[in-house]
């Protein structure tokens, strides 16, 4: 048996993981062609390296087919219910910074909270018909957070990628998606609510509560932890 | 689905017709729109809802009132009681250990002649088979809360507001005491209503909420500030009537005292002290019901009058063995300009077995 990890296949996430382990002591790396998703990991004995999508590697850990796995906390809150349940965060990796936030246009000059929100979209169902639309590819935690705070009388339609053009293109009013920066959401035309933060993401790794491991894995397993602590 | 569940929801059943209820039954497909826009974007997180490339969003039934109800207003004669035996399912999106799929058994009284007769012959029947399991029963009344906002002396936009949040305890609290003047107005705000002019910063537009949405809302912004603030005593007597719990006679008794300072609750106090007398009629102990004026906002947001639980053990955070309440409103909703006063209720017969196997 090995210990399976998970990381993100591709891009500046699959590189600053790589960066991570890298000052941990563990040299992660690519093996074969480029487009091959195949990996090895020098520095420990016992461990395997899988390349995968970011967002199926909560799924995947959730399902005890990797061991350990890097993701973001959003993906895994998004995509895991009871998530503490499937799995245990171990560390924080400092990159991969992305905050979850309602954001609506700027020209909404009356709307600054989420108090706002809400009257402003009492207003618009009367006025349309329908009830104020959100794009999101977030579902479960934009829906949780808007309950929590009693927002009514809105919908969440789904948005899987360039979800600060939705408003513009007039097929949402207001979206709720990741940001780091806000440069896009300024090019948008678009403002985050004052009060109108759902989540602070990072990248993490995440060990499975499910996966079944051998002694040997848990061997490992303490041999990595004591890497990832030692600075 | 397990044969001796099956076969109580039909005693069950059958208990309803004996007592004049006509059985029917309701498609397990519903068209999603509908229940999405009576109870919004919550109702995702509680049900199944697939995609139908024809029909386009479908939802498997939640619950059996809504069907109900359609059917009446588009078929039924008056007065009418329904009857019905069937599987809903519930979406459990934590992992709780409720089931997602179980069987309901109902009765669904549309009556205009006395609706303190009807709410009765439904908490009567209802809890009749479920005598042998000492369960506790919870009562409330949503209208005693609509009828306070009502009655407050304030804008119209204000009870309009606070109508709206019955059902989301949170989000009414808060307004009340924004409209009490007891939390600060948001920087933003101030700011907003001491600009001289709003759009000086010239935003580019974009999106389907327009300049004169905008507009609008600003106007409605600044009406509400220049609105006095609730009068403090108003606003305490909110909170006296919402803490009112305790045996349906002392509950009773407490009411009776806070109408006399609350004029706009006498109504809705009446109905309540007439449904207790058609519950007492029907040889039911008030005494053993709780009185809760709390009980049901937090429930589906159809009930506007009279709710009621039946638990096992007092125990809050099971479900109810049975459940039930009035929701006339729900029937102008779906009724297209028309409406009938309206109660119903539903026992979950694997509730009933399983309290049973283990008394």
């Amino acid at each position: 048996m090995t210990l399976k990890l998970g990381v993100p296949s591709k891009g500046r996430l699959m590189e600053q993981t790589f960066e991570w382990f890298a000052d941990h002591g563990l040299t992660l790396s690519r093996t074969g062609s480029d487009r091959e998703y195949a990996g090895a990991i020098a520095g420990i004995d016992g461990m395997e390296l899988v390349l995968l999508s970011a967002g199926e590697i909560p799924r995947e850990l959730a399902a005890g087919r990797i061991d350990l796995g890097v993701t973001g906390t959003d993906l895994v809150q998004e995509k895991l219910p009871s998530w503490r349940r499937s799995v245990e965060p171990l560390t924080e990796m400092c990159f991969g910074h992305a905050d979850l936030i309602i954001a609506v246009p700027s020209a909404w000059v009356d709307v600054d909270t989420l108090d706002d929100l809400d009257a402003a979209a009492a207003a618009f169902r009367l006025t349309h018909g329908f009830r104020l639309r959100i794009a999101t590819k977030y579902h479960r935690l934009v829906r949780d957070f808007l309950r929590e705070h009693g927002v009514a009388d809105y919908q969440l339609v789904d948005s899987q990628g360039a979800t600060e053009g939705t408003v513009k293109n007039e097929t949402a009013e207001a979206i709720a998606d990741i940001t780091s920066t806000g440069d896009t959401l300024r090019a948008n035309h678009l403002k985050v609510l004052s009060d109108g933060l759902i989540l602070q993401s990072q990248a993490t790794l995440f060990l499975s509560n499910v996966s079944q491991l051998s002694a040997q894995d848990r061997h490992t397993l303490e041999l990595l932890r004591g890497l990832i602590n030692k600075t | 689905m397990d044969r001796a569940i099956k076969a109580r929801a039909e005693a069950l059943k059958a208990h309803f017709e004996a007592a004049g209820a006509v059985a029917v039954e309701t498609p397990i497909l519903q068209p999603a729109e509908v229940l999405l826009d009576l109870y919004g974007e919550d109702i995702r997180a509680r049900a199944y809802v697939t995609q139908d490339p024809l029909r386009g969003e479908q939802m498997l039934r939640p619950d059996f009132t809504v069907p109900v109800v359609q059917m009446h207003m588009a078929f039924g004669a008056e007065p009418a009681r329904y009857t019905y035996a069937g599987e809903v399912f519930r979406r459990q999106e934590a992992d709780t250990g409720r089931p997602s799929e179980y069987m309901q058994v109902g009765y669904e009284v549309f009556d205009r002649a006395d609706p303190a007769q009807s709410d009765a012959e439904v908490f009567a029947l209802v809890s009749a088979p479920l005598s042998h399991l000492a369960l506790q029963a919870k009562i409330g009344d949503i209208g005693l809360l609509i009828a306070a906002v009502n009655g407050l002396k304030t804008t119209e936009a204000r009870k309009a507001a606070l109508r709206r949040h019955i059902w989301r305890p949170k989000r009414f609290r808060a307004l009340l005491d924004r409209y009490a003047g007891q939390t600060p107005v948001p920087v933003a705000r101030i700011k907003l209503l001491a600009a001289a002019d709003p759009f000086a910063e010239s935003p580019t537009e974009v999106g389907l909420r327009g300049r004169g949405e905008v507009e609008n809302r600003i106007a409605a912004l600044r009406a509400d500030a220049a609105a006095p603030p609730l009068e403090g005593e108003a606003v305490a007597n909110i909170y006296q009537l919402l803490a009112v719990k305790g045996s349906l006679p002392a509950a009773l008794v407490e009411l009776a005292e806070l109408a006399r300072k609350m004029p706009e609750i006498v109504s809705a106090v009446r109905r309540i002290e007439a449904r207790s007398a058609a519950l007492k009629a029907r040889c039911i102990d008030l005494s053993r019901i709780v009185f809760d004026a709390a009980y049901g906002r937090s429930s589906m947001e159809y009930y506007d009058g009279f709710v009621f639980g039946l638990y096992f053990d007092g125990a809050s955070d099971s479900p109810a063995v049975a459940s039930g309440g009035r929701y006339d409103a729900l029937t102008l909703v779906l009724g297209q300009g028309a409406e009938i006063p309206a109660v119903g209720g539903v026992i979950r017969p694997e509730m009933v077995l399983s309290l049973e196997a283990h008394a």
